[in-house]
């Protein structure tokens, strides 16, 4: 077991090291750092000075090493547009963001399980007929098609919801402010959340359906059919617990993948997270920002795929704990 | 993608062959299937006829007038009979700015699929075949590859490279940057399906006979063991095209993908978006069923493939 965990971490601490290493020549090679810092009055020799001053002219390892240096301590550069460290600026939006994937998230596990859990029992109703259909339906839309549509719809057509920002927020701590306890905050977070939801939705539940389709003919379940127990028991304690498994794993991979859809619901809503953050520096051309915004998100990967392996390791016994492979 | 797979059965037998296999009769009996087939075609119909069919070139600057700009689809109050469908901001017919944007989404879609279907063959056939460090390298790559999604991963690379080359030269590179990177990010679907098709099929006694008989090993991985592993390439293939064509609209959608002088469906939505505002709805919503509609069919082809061909999936 302990193998295990630090074969993962190291992996994750490899992986971290090439995000690092092309995060850094992304900084290297895009911008001119000094253009930045002096404009254009500064002569060609005293741009040489600096550049040898700030050690631009060092070779690429020992300005990597200083980067990387530097950014263990959570020092990412200044931004160029905000003039404020960028780590910084990331972190002041990562709570919108945040807050976009847990509605969602919400969302997703209030429906999904039920619905999936459902189809499954009785994959001939009328329901779960439904259910399926309007599942392929839903995967064939892209995202940021849905949130075009609800804004249209309930924006434009009724004007019931708001289309844009966050509306009212309350403080929680330091930065970190949310919309979760107003009702115009929440009235702001529905459509990017429920259009955020829809892309993961009707994967969930197709997920669902099938591992627990898979699972209901098991022995075992034949077997306390046989032995008598009530249907609602195997359904929800015996068999449930079975199917969760699977996705679970599944599930703490998609949430990372979430906050990649978050760019584009974001932008759709103008929601000020750190996806619309991170557009926005690319069309500024703002490289510490840029930089900074791929550590913190590879990070937010790497870090959600380490811990969900960790956790399927321990509670599946049955994974080649030695090879590491799920 | 299924047709050009099936399609080259040309000596008779082989055609009889493909007629009476349990394909073809599945599909002669399901109704959604064939409904999607045919539109299916239809689409690549109307994307490789485009120049032909469609009545005014999108691409022609001097056959744009911009007076002729937001006028609204024919059912409507307002509409000028020229433009059958209406016209975008920028005075283009609707109707044939879709469907040049149809052929451009399909191209790329499909392109990009071959790109992955090429490495993740190899990579699959490789790690299968050899086993061993080889094999649980290049798994363990796949896997840190799956863990970014490719949605993350284009929108970054494409991001850096915009700013990197400036607006300008980029909007000249987007399709073939789009292919290469939808192409390159998702070759680990292939290379998994392939590899656990080859562990199945590598210890089966035919495989061991070519090798008592002396064939090299690249003989035996391309001519023995490949096409033992077609089916589930064909079922993944279908929605690996439409997850690309998805991919790329939403690119497209963030400004990453195609110009919007030479549009594919994503851009042409997103040019349309900030118009939903004022009521010229028919810009972005025409487009986007357009587009759905493209992608729900190929998602339900995959679906019927799946069904028919790995039957134990679902009757279980």
């Amino acid at each position: 077991m302990i193998a295990f965990v630090i074969r993962r971490l190291i992996q994750a601490m490899i992986v971290m090291f090439v995000i690092s290493l092309l995060s850094f020549s992304i900084q290297d090679n895009l911008g001119d750092p000094l253009r930045e810092l002096v404009g254009q009055s500064v002569s060609e020799q005293e741009r040489q000075e600096l550049r040898d001053e700030l050690g631009l002219n060092d070779p690429f390892l020992t300005q990597y090493l200083r980067f990387a240096g530097k950014a263990l301590q959570g020092d990412l550069g200044t931004s160029y547009f905000f003039k404020e460290p960028a780590l910084d600026v990331i972190l002041k939006k990562l709570p919108a963001t945040l807050e976009l994937v847990f509605g969602a998230t919400l969302i997703i596990v209030c429906l999904s399980v039920p619905l999936g859990v459902y189809s499954a029992i009785n994959p001939r109703s009328l329901l779960s007929k439904t259910v399926m259909g309007l599942s392929i339906v839903g995967i064939s839309i892209p995202v940021f098609l849905t949130a075009i549509m609800l804004i249209y719809l309930f924006a434009v057509e009724l004007a019931w919801l708001p289309s844009y920002g966050r509306g009212e927020t309350v403080p929680v701590y330091g930065s970190w402010e949310t919309g979760f306890f107003t009702v115009d905050g929440l009235l702001h977070l529905l459509l990017p959340c429920v259009s955020l939801a829809s892309i993961m939705l009707p994967l969930f539940i197709r997920l669902i359906r099938a591992e627990m389709m898979e699972v209901l003919e098991s022995e075992y379940i034949k077997f306390a059919k046989a032995k008598g127990l009530p249907l609602k028991r195997i359904y929800f304690l015996h068999a449930l617990k079975n199917t969760m498994l699977p996705v679970i794993t599944v599930g703490g991979v998609q949430i990372g993948t979430m906050v990649a859809y978050t760019i584009l619901t974001e932008t759709v809503f103008q929601w000020p997270g750190m996806g619309f953050l991170f557009l926005e520096a690319v069309n500024r051309v703002d490289t510490p920002l840029i930089v900074a915004y791929l550590i913190v998100v590879g990070a937010i990967f790497v870090i959600t795929n380490t811990l969900v392996d960790l956790i399927y390791g321990l509670v599946n016994p049955t994974v080649k704990l030695a090879g590491g492979k799920s | 993608m299924s047709s050009d797979v099936l399609a080259p059965a040309a000596a008779p037998s082989r055609w009889q062959r493909f007629k009476d296999s349990q394909l073809v009769h599945s599909f002669s009996r399901d109704k959604l299937a064939m409904v999607s087939f045919t539109i299916f075609v239809l689409y690549l119909l109307a994307a490789l006829l485009a120049p032909l069919i469609a009545p005014y070139n999108p691409y022609d600057p001097s056959a744009i007038d911009i007076m002729d700009s937001e006028i609204p689809p024919a059912w409507q109050e307002e509409a000028d009979e020229r433009f059958a469908l209406g016209t975008d901001a920028q005075g283009r017919d609707m109707l044939s700015t879709m469907l040049y944007g149809t052929r451009i989404s399909l191209m790329i879609g499909i392109c990009a699929v071959m790109l992955q279907m090429f490495l993740g063959v190899m990579i699959g056939l490789t790690a299968g075949y050899f086993g061993g460090r080889i094999d649980s390298f290049l798994m363990r790559l796949a896997d840190i590859q799956l863990s970014f999604s490719t949605m993350m991963v284009a929108i970054v690379v494409l991001a850096v490279f915009q700013a990197a080359f400036g607006a300008e030269l980029y909007a000249d590179l987007a399709i073939f940057m789009l292919i290469l990177v939808i192409g390159i990010a998702e070759w680990p679907q292939y290379a998994r399906t392939v590899r656990a098709s080859v562990l199945a099929e590598k210890h089966k006694e035919y495989v061991d006979a070519a090798r008592v008989m002396g064939f090299k090993s690249s003989r035996i991985m391309w001519r023995h063991i490949l096409p033992n592993t077609l089916s589930p390439i064909l079922v993944i293939s279908t929605v690996q095209v439409a997850n690309a064509i998805i991919s790329e609209a939403s690119l497209s959608f963030l400004g990453l993908g195609m110009p919007v002088s030479q549009p594919s469906l994503g851009s042409l939505i997103s040019s349309g978006f900030e118009y939903i505002f004022s009521g010229s709805w028919w810009i972005t919503v025409i487009p986007g069923i357009v587009l759905v509609v493209l992608v729900l069919v190929m998602n339900l082809l995959g679906d019927w493939l799946r069904d028919v061909l790995n039957p134990k999936l679902y009757k279980g």
